[in-house]
């Protein structure tokens, strides 16, 4: 509530001559999204040919790209280009914001791109239409292949100067991409931009992979595998390619994240009936064990400065979340609602934590605050889990699973992300069936 | 005169509504073969050796024994016994009904409450290794109660 509030704030202080204009109903947490005209970005006539995409194409495609995103989050509403008065060239150098403010944009994107030397050039420009000014300009240079993420870079841009948080854009979602029938589903670890774009496969399917999460440097990933029919946490480098087993337990290990300095994986070891949290420094090898009870003890997660753990216990009789030190002390029961609780994620801000309820027969998707008061519950469903955090830590991604009838008919697993607010609730495309999602950090910091 | 009537129409409709109830409830029994949560059917039951079933049954979210499941390892035990060079995994699943790490522990706990029956009842441990597959493997693809209650399960699994 209080994040709306402030975007709230922020527009009343950026657009301050149109008070009348922006409507807000804080109390509903919902948001009249701003309406915005992104113009396509002006493709230089100087431009070079390339090979392997229509350069001409490129300025409305990188528009496209913004548009999607910015329209994705639900905060902004972008107009259709067929009102737009302003040719893309005349609009980036000198925009006649009496034009743009006739079609009721509140904002205004222009820019231009230039191949020249193999190398692609990208400006952009925002103005505020109402107070006739320019808020941003910037220029990148990459190669052309990088046009997508340009477009996400921009986009983070955009969204951090309008809303005063850090943008989500350019990142990527690791997930679990299914195939085959339910009883026999071929699973691969799945890699792809935050809009579904540019998918690929990091394993084959031959095993079993469960649950990837990111490195904090987004370079390495720890997932589960049943390589060998020998459940374990691994690890993988997703450049090279190269992985390993994750210490050498004698039983399954699963539930593997990393610590939020990527030093050490926190994961459950299961042994004679028995699941408890360790955790491995990657360097030194060292192995702790963190929770030492007869119940299972899963699904670990720090606090963003490392000096707590949320994790998933039956220590109770039925599955609820708890919170410790980490080290292990100070054990401490958050979740006391009718119902049952898993998946806890510590929010990258610190203040939330992410869980799956299960009540009833439903399956809810909610945010509490650390210390487990405050339960808000965003979505209700036959089956949903294990929510993700964005990194700026205002969205959700998670899986939702739908009934399947007598022989497994009708089954599907697909992705979805929903604002923390509990508006804007979207299924990811992703090109199979899909779930465990986790969303990496920002790719340029 | 009249109180009498009413008595005997009372007496009428409670009786039909009994007889429809029975009838109700021996329907459900033989469609749905669910005792208090617990699967007690043979459908996808496979046996080690005749009359020897390879799997138990749990109730939801649980890892104790019933009575039945108790039955079906000892006689697990007993052909375990007779056969000595026979090595078995025992797969321990859970139903989709649950979130997926807890599942890969439920399933754990529910192949080692199988293990440490069956050595109790003299098998060595050596003999018995075990796996969980958590929801990953249902033997029932279905979304209802008794695809969920078959699903629940821990298989013994021949390893040689």
């Amino acid at each position: 509530m209080k994040k709306i509030f402030f975007i709230f704030l922020f527009f009343i202080i950026s657009f301050k001559n149109a008070y009348s204009l922006i409507k807000v109903d804080i109390t509903r947490g919902n948001l009249d999204p701003l309406p915005i005209a992104i113009s396509p970005l002006h493709v230089d006539s100087k431009s070079e040919k390339l090979s392997l995409f229509d350069t001409d194409k490129l300025g409305e495609e990188i528009s496209e790209v913004i548009e999607q995103n910015l329209r994705s989050t639900g905060l902004f509403n972008p107009l259709k280009k067929d009102s737009f008065v302003q040719k893309p060239d005349i609009a980036h150098l000198k925009p006649r914001f009496e034009d743009w403010r006739l079609i009721k944009a509140q904002a205004l994107i222009t820019g231009k791109v230039l191949v020249k030397n193999k190398k692609l050039k990208v400006e952009f420009r925002l103005w505020d239409t109402i107070a006739s000014k320019e808020m941003i300009a910037l220029s990148f240079t990459t190669t052309p292949l990088n046009w997508r993420r340009v477009a996400h870079i921009i986009s983070d841009k955009i969204y951090e100067r309008l809303t005063g948080e850090s943008g989500y854009f350019d990142t990527r979602i690791i997930y679990v991409a299914e195939t085959g029938p339910k009883d026999r589903r071929i699973k691969k670890l799945g890699l792809m931009d935050q809009d579904g774009y540019n998918a690929k496969y990091l394993t084959l399917g031959n095993e079993l992979v469960l649950t990837p999460r990111f490195n904090p440097t987004n370079q390495l990933v720890t997932y589960m595998s049943y390589f060998k029919n020998m459940p374990r946490v691994y690890l993988l480098d997703i450049e090279t390619g190269i992985q390993e087993v994750v210490g050498s337990f004698p039983g399954m290990t699963f539930a593997p994240r990393f610590s939020p300095d990527g030093k050490k994986i926190i994961m459950s070891f299961a042994k004679d009936g028995n699941s408890d949290i360790y955790t491995m420094d990657l360097k030194t090898r060292v192995v702790e064990k963190i929770t030492n009870h007869p119940s299972i003890d899963t699904s670990p997660s720090y606090s963003p400065d490392g000096k707590f753990i949320c994790f998933n216990s039956d220590r109770s009789g039925v599955q609820q979340i708890y919170v410790m030190r980490s080290d292990g002390t100070q054990v401490k029961r958050i979740t006391f609602g009718t119902g049952l609780y898993g998946t806890p994620v510590w929010s990258p801000r610190g203040d939330l934590i992410a869980f799956t309820k299960v009540r009833k027969g439903r399956f809810y998707i909610g945010v509490m605050r650390a210390d487990g008061t405050g339960e808000r519950l965003l979505t209700e469903n036959f089956y949903q889990e294990a929510p993700s955090w964005s990194p700026n830590g205002r969205v959700l991604i998670f899986y939702r699973e739908t009934k399947s009838g007598a022989k497994g008919e009708g089954f599907s697993a697909k992705l979805w992300s929903i604002d923390i607010t509990g508006y804007n609730e979207r299924q990811i495309k992703t090109e199979t069936d899909a779930s465990d999602p986790s969303w990496s950090s920002l790719l340029s910091k | 005169m009249r109180f009498s009537k009413a008595l005997r129409n009372l007496f009428l409709v409670l009786f039909s509504a009994l007889m429809i109830s029975a009838c109700a409830t021996a329907k459900k029994e033989a469609a749905d073969p669910l005792k208090n949560d617990v699967y007690t059917g043979t459908e996808t039951v496979e046996y080690l050796a005749n009359g020897v079933p390879d799997r138990v049954f749990f109730a939801t979210n649980k890892f104790s024994l019933t009575t039945a499941a108790r039955d079906t390892l000892r006689k697990q035990a007993t052909w375990l016994r007779k056969n000595k060079d026979i090595t078995v995994t025992i797969e321990g699943h859970a139903d989709e009904r649950g979130t997926r790490e807890y599942n890969l522990a439920l399933g754990e706990r529910r192949a080692n409450a199988a293990k440490d029956y069956l050595m109790t009842y003299g098998v060595s441990g050596k003999r018995l290794s075990v796996i969980s597959y958590g929801k990953e493997r249902p033997v029932n693809p279905a979304s209802s109660p008794l695809a969920w209650s078959q699903n629940r399960r821990s298989v013994t699994v021949k390893a040689n």
